[in-house]
């Protein structure tokens, strides 16, 4: 099997070919550099990224307003959808801190969702 | 009236980093004037990763990167105002504004900070025929509308212009629920980062059409639709080309300019190329004391050239209120630009001013790849430096260092040039 991925380590945005044959990587062709095949090699083995969304918060006064929040780490890229549709009924009272945990173990992933934004 | 050394226009990133930079080169009276309720600017919205990385060394969402630079101001005390408007900045530095907690408000400065920030390019700026039905916005307005109102534009989204806001906002709404049909770019190339299309299009099948642009808007009271044509290498669309999507908004995202009305009314000149004030090394504006940094004097791509921009500037203005420099920002060498170079930001350099490193700015006009950027002093290479591709989309800058400088002394010109990089 083949893949085709864009490298995003550059403006260059080589086309990098990952040849995989029962999951363990032939080979990686078409990066200029170590980056290209490093990312390549995550991407098609363990793809992972930081999830960012905003969830309502409630101020002091009654007022609703939103705070931005992320996962605290990456998690696997199946997951994404995953951790948002967690986030759906999350809501919180102000105050909240940066780095507060608005949503803990998201979507099983074991990443807690922290804000990203102080809000009083 | 109110007396300080330094009010800075603007709250955002250029201004925080400008106020506390003058501040900790010992000017201490100093104003941050910012238009919304609270300080950050744009950053307040980029509730998306990956700022940061020069300056923190961690990839940080735009929230936590502006509160470093607020935490800073409130650790240095220094005196800002909320909910405050400019209304005109006058050629003897008395600033004017308004805000609801203060009314109209008369202030004097003996340096000011232009720190605005850009807009948008709207609807109007692209002359795109139609009527004017609801579902049309620009991409950081419904960025707004999402991540600090929580509000929905729509629910199926057709995308004009791949700068990064739009990419970005493609995989927002993607999240929250709407279909993102199509991103179309008129230009033959992508102006946003090859990572935000593959994180925010390509993870989500998003198709990105180049060479292409809306034709025709459908629907008159809300959007029902548009038809997206291809276009030939003038720009204009090649009849037979065009698709229809049926949609319910459009989102354009399509360049970003300074927002200069009040240095246009204090009479501020302005470059025609980038939109933004003509700065010398010192970021000092044509009128004396009056400074610029951020997107307000040019569009950057990263936040953190622009927090390192503004620094320069706010130690410029300290200078200027210490009475150690230049009271006329007379011109020094102009910097002359190659093939290719679009602008570069200063567009003067006095020699005899540059007591340490000065970045030098700049963008390409086009895609260009296997080249280097070549610094010419008295038309003898000082810098070159190798640069696999070149997009105008990415910020370019060379460092010329006072020891360069003095080696060619007197430098009687300076020169950018781009060159083939061989084999």
């Amino acid at each position: 099997m083949k893949r085709v991925l864009t490298c995003i380590g550059c403006p260059l945005g080589c086309q990098i070919t990952v040849e995989l044959h029962d999951a363990q990587i032939i080979s990686v062709t078409g990066n200029t550099c170590r980056r290209g095949s490093e990312y390549a090699r995550k991407e098609v083995t363990n793809p992972t990224r930081i999830v960012t969304s905003s969830v309502p918060v409630t101020g002091s006064c009654g007022q609703t307003a939103m705070v931005s929040c992320k996962t605290e780490h990456d998690i696997p890229k199946s997951k994404v959808f995953d951790v948002i549709a967690g986030l759906k009924t999350v809501r919180v009272q102000a105050p909240v801190k940066i780095g507060d945990v608005l949503l803990k173990n998201a979507a099983g992933t074991g990443v807690d969702v922290i804000a990203t934004k102080n809000v009083f | 009236m109110e007396q300080f050394d330094i009010i800075v226009i603007g709250g955002g990133p250029a201004g925080l980093a400008a106020a506390i930079a003058a501040y900790d080169a010992g000017v201490h009276s100093i104003l941050v004037l910012e238009r919304e309720d609270r300080l950050g600017g744009i950053l307040n919205q980029c509730i998306h990763n990956g700022f940061g990385l020069h300056t923190f060394g961690e990839e940080l969402t735009g929230p936590e990167y502006a509160q470093r630079y607020i935490d800073r101001l409130m650790e240095r005390n220094i005196a800002y105002r909320c909910g405050a408007a400019v209304l005109h900045i006058s050629p003897e530095k008395t600033v004017t504004a308004v805000s609801r907690a203060d009314g109209l408000m008369t202030l004097q400065a003996n340096a000011v900070i232009l720190a605005m920030g850009c807009r948008e390019r709207s609807r109007g700026a692209l002359n795109i025929p139609g009527y004017r039905p609801a579902g049309i916005y620009s991409a950081g307005t419904a960025q707004r509308l999402v991540n600090i109102n929580g509000l929905m534009p729509g629910k199926r989204v057709v995308i004009l212009g791949s700068g990064d806001i739009g990419l970005i906002m493609a995989r927002r709404l993607t999240l929250e629920g709407a279909k993102v049909e199509v991103v179309a770019e008129l230009m033959p190339y992508s102006g946003g980062l090859k990572r935000n299309i593959v994180q925010c299009l390509d993870d989500f099948g998003i198709p990105l059409k180049l060479s292409h642009t809306v034709v025709q808007i459908e629907g008159k009271e809300r959007v029902s639709g548009v038809v997206i044509a291809q276009v030939d290498t003038h720009g204009k669309p090649i009849a037979g080309t065009e698709e229809h999507y049926d949609c319910d908004t459009l989102l354009l995202s399509c360049g970003l300019i300074p927002e200069n009305e009040l240095s246009r009314a204090l009479g501020v000149t302005l470059s025609p190329v980038t939109n933004g004030p003509v700065v010398t090394e010192q970021l000092q504006t044509s009128v004396p004391g009056v400074f610029a940094a951020g997107n307000v004097l040019h569009v950057h791509d990263l936040v953190d050239f622009v927090s390192q921009e503004a620094a320069s500037a706010g130690r410029a203005a300290a200078a200027y209120v210490a009475g150690g420099c230049i009271k006329t920002p007379d011109a020094g060498v102009a910097i002359m630009l190659g093939s290719g170079v679009r602008y570069s930001v200063p567009a003067t350099v006095d020699p005899t001013r540059v007591t340490d490193n000065l970045t030098i700015r700049f963008r390409v006009g086009s895609v260009m790849k296997n080249r280097r950027v070549c610094l010419y002093l008295n038309d003898t290479p000082v810098l070159r430096r190798k640069r696999p591709v070149m997009a105008p989309g990415e910020m370019e800058q060379l460092v010329l260092t006072e020891a360069m400088l003095q080696e060619s002394a007197p430098v009687k010109t300076i020169r950018i040039e781009i060159e083939e990089a061989g084999a």
